[in-house]
């Protein structure tokens, strides 16, 4: 027998072994990865090193905060919520003006985005991973009066405390009503062409945002919201986020 | 351990109430092979375990306790297949300092054979993903994405057929619609095509002209989304095609106790099944053979 003619056999026998072979029985079952099992030593021992060089970087003392700062320490606006929205202004601006030659009029971002509390004491790498685990990036988008003002009308209606950077001042009612909305103390402009810094996720409408398309424009600075933070807490050796006025409910 | 038992028959024919695995040497000639399918999804990056702290998962997961639990189940039967179906990147710090060198590097370890792709495992971008290739020991499937035109092409092939014990299994793979998840400049040239249509071809060319005996469809489609009825899932995939006989779903993070059974195009049952994320669980399937040529039912036992 020739090579070809066995390769030929051994082809039709295995044709034939397949299309005889039906299955007879299915068992399904989900095991649970838990404390009772044993991790194996091999695989433990290489992530190690890994594991080390992760937890160093990420203990890395960037900053140090004087207080906790959580987002529930204010009704419209807080600490934690204009510390991040500030330093988005204060990062991108430089980032936006090289690209375009523009400058960022204000900053929204969300209240859900604030992930985590930054805690008394040391600021680390890992407090900024904890603020902002996700990946967002910030975009600025370049909308007209009148879309600013439908922002200022959803901030009124949200009764959340979203963050926006201090050069907008947004006082509100008692009932929720815009009472007066102001970019760098200038009454909004419908005809106006603002750039507002957000994250690519409330700019494709998340959190009910609609008010970023249409357009005149968008810029992505391919700069995450979480290196935004970090490269900000380096520069401030003593965090200082204030609660201030920026977004206030008058009590009439 | 508490496990609710379920059999379900497609033929009345062969019904043993209770069937234990060797009630299938009663056909006479017939030999039994038992081939064992283990599976995770949107593990996310996720090595270490959950801390004692952790409000949701504490204490769970962990790719060095999975390797245990692997190599035991391996021991016990060769013939095993570990697959995962897709999202290994993003969720913890290791993705963001190693872009996923280590999580490939890890499943190489764990001799993962197949995996598909997620839409976050194009978040360092489609050039990211292919600088980790090399880190990785086992295969990329998807029929469904299209990577002719990007650096992808030839790393990732539309199907896999793996022979265990003569036993052939023809394992395909799915993603999910990339526009509108994934950004432009990340998926770039990757042309999503129609995941059932592309489904029904593989299933037809692995059963039909590849004459396998088993086909696995790995799935980064999606379980089920209800309130949005018009986006294709794994519910809708199992119902709409035919000749898949497990398909492993993830991306919805779904935490499913059991798989579920549901019917075919032509009435024959397909397992769906998912284990959540983050490396919480692992799914395991066993199938068994039965060789003998005095079979004539064509429904299997499901024991889940
Ligand atoms: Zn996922």
């Amino acid at each position: 027998m020739t090579i070809k003619q066995t390769l030929k056999l051994c082809f039709l026998l295995l044709i034939f072994s397949c299309a005889s072979s039906k299955i007879s029985k299915i068992e399904g079952e989900r095991l649970t990865i838990d404390e009772n099992i044993n991790p194996k030593t091999e695989i433990e021992n290489f992530i190690k090193p890994y594991r080390e060089h992760v937890n160093k970087d990420m203990d890395n003392v960037i900053s140090y905060a004087p207080e906790t700062y959580t987002k529930s320490d204010g009704e419209l606006n807080t600490a934690i919520g204009n510390l991040m929205a500030d330093a988005v202004y204060d990062e991108g601006n430089p980032v936006f003006y090289k690209k375009t030659g523009k400058y960022i009029d204000f900053v929204l971002l969300n209240h859900g985005g604030i992930r985590s509390i930054i805690s008394k004491g040391n600021v680390t790498t890992r407090t900024a991973y904890e603020v902002m685990p996700f990946e967002n990036s910030v975009v600025v988008a370049a909308i007209k009066g009148d879309k600013v003002n439908e922002m200022m009308t959803y901030l009124a209606n949200a009764k959340r405390a979203h963050p926006v950077s201090r050069q907008l001042q947004l006082t509100i009612t008692a009932d929720n009503e815009v009472k007066s909305a102001t970019v760098h103390k200038e009454p909004i402009d419908v005809t106006k062409t603002y750039y507002v810094a957000t994250n690519d996720y409330l700019y494709n409408g998340g959190d009910g945002m609609t008010f970023f398309k249409p357009n005149d424009g968008l810029t992505v600075l391919d700069y995450k919201i979480r290196n935004v933070l970090i490269d900000n807490f380096k520069k401030t050796d003593t965090l200082h986020p204030v609660r201030d006025n920026r977004f206030i409910k008058l009590n009439f | 351990m508490k496990r609710r038992q379920f059999i379900q028959k497609s033929t009345a024919a062969t019904v043993l109430a209770g069937v234990g695995g060797l009630g299938l040497q009663s056909f006479g000639s017939s030999k039994t092979k038992k081939i064992t399918i283990l599976h995770t999804n949107d593990v996310h990056s996720h090595i270490d375990p959950f801390g004692p702290d952790d409000g949701r998962n504490a204490n769970k997961g962990g790719v060095a306790r999975r390797a245990t639990l692997v190599d035991a189940i391996r021991k016990e039967n060769p013939n095993t297949l570990l697959l995962d179906a897709g999202d290994i990147f993003q969720g913890t710090p290791y993705f963001n300092y190693y872009g996923g060198e280590l999580e490939f590097k890890l499943m190489s370890m764990l001799k993962y054979d197949v995996a598909t792709i997620g839409n976050h495992d194009f978040d360092n971008g489609i050039d990211g993903l292919y600088a980790q290739i090399p880190h990785a020991k086992f295969d990329f499937v998807s029929a469904n994405y299209d990577f002719s035109n990007t650096v992808m092409d030839t790393h990732v092939k539309p199907y896999k057929i793996i022979v265990k014990d003569g036993i052939k299994i023809g394992i395909f793979g799915l993603g999910i619609k990339l526009d509108g998840l994934v950004d432009k400049n990340m998926y770039k040239e990757t042309v999503y095509l129609d995941p059932i249509e592309k489904a029904q071809d593989m299933s037809r060319l692995l059963k039909e002209e590849q004459k396998c005996d088993l086909v696995i469809c790995l799935s980064h489609i999606g379980y089920d989304y209800k309130k949005d009825s018009d986006k294709v899932s794994d519910l809708k995939l199992a119902r709409a095609t035919k000749d898949i006989d497990l398909i492993i779903g993830g991306h919805t993070h779904t935490f499913l106790p059991k798989p579920t059974i549901e019917k075919n195009s032509v009435g024959k049952n397909v397992l769906v099944n998912q284990v959540g994320c983050y490396g919480l669980y692992l799914g395991k399937v066993d199938f068994y053979f039965n060789s003998g040529k005095n079979i004539k039912a064509d429904g299997a036992a499901i024991v889940v």
